[in-house]
């Protein structure tokens, strides 16, 4: 497992099976997803994973910045036959994913253990 | 309560700041009364003016970043400013999905976000002088009293 970040975000990198879990804490803009996507990306390729399950359930912050992190996240796992799986349950986080658009192509799930059983399979 | 009330900052062109700028405009429209949901779209809003200033006004470069707020009875509205690079076409850039800097993974949703979180927003640029981003909101829930 990895922890980092700074005062503003801390960004928790686990892996189960063929998931690459990202747990978010704090704060996702700008500034904190220029180094955490790096990270995620490393960790995806270096480990060899297929599929990413983003727990959003501690963010108390996103912006547009977040949802250019997911969308391009979801393209490099679809470039890999994998899939994006969204953990959520915070209402301000789900409203600026609902205007995103990014809901028609990614599903959110109130449960890591949830997303895993779906990350499975198709 | 319900009167004028008058804010001004200045800060560096830094990403930093960008939480920096979203915490105070929030601290100063918490006068207003607002409900969670209202504040955080004024996070949301600011955060994504500045992060363009930051971005596409500078390009990560040097520069300052002015935001001021005025409150009036329940409303607030908010100007950010910057002195950078201006937007040639910005009917293009506010177009949803639209962005210049695809390779830094921006979803092109900035403008859209500004537009569905505030009631209002008026954007004005000048290539080679900069871009005013001019954003209000009413506070439904704030009584003025009268």
């Amino acid at each position: 497992m990895l922890k980092m970040g700074g005062d503003f975000l801390q960004l928790i990198l686990d892996t189960i099976d063929e998931n690459l879990i990202v747990k978010f804490k704090g704060e996702l803009d700008h500034h904190s997803s220029e180094a955490s996507r790096e990270k995620i990306d490393e960790w995806y390729y270096d480990k060899l994973k297929k599929n990413i399950v983003f727990d959003l359930r501690e963010l108390n912050f996103m912006d547009s910045s977040g949802i250019g992190l997911l969308m391009a996240r979801y393209k490099m796992c679809s470039e890999n036959g994998g899939k994006v799986l969204i953990v959520n349950d915070n209402q301000n986080i789900q409203r600026i994913l609902r205007m995103s658009g990014i809901l028609k192509i990614i599903d959110v799930y109130s449960s890591i253990d949830d997303a895993l059983q779906n990350s499975i399979g198709e | 309560m319900g009167e004028r009330n008058y804010m001004k900052l200045e800060f560096s062109s830094k990403s930093t700041n960008e939480s920096f700028a979203r915490v105070a405009v929030a601290a100063f429209a918490s006068q207003l009364d607002p409900t969670i949901e209202e504040i955080s779209d004024i996070k949301t809003a600011v955060s994504e003016a500045v992060t363009n200033a930051v971005i596409h006004g500078y390009e990560n470069g040097e520069g300052i970043v002015t935001i001021e707020a005025i409150i009036e009875g329940n409303e607030i509205q908010i100007i950010i400013k910057d002195s950078g690079r201006g937007i040639h076409d910005l009917k293009t850039a506010m177009e949803p999905f639209y962005t210049s800097k695809p390779e830094l993974e921006r979803s092109g949703m900035g403008f859209t976000v500004m537009e569905t979180f505030m009631d209002g927003l008026e954007v004005t640029s000048e290539v080679g002088k900069g871009t005013v981003v001019k954003m209000n909101k009413k506070f439904e829930s704030f009584s003025t009293g009268e």
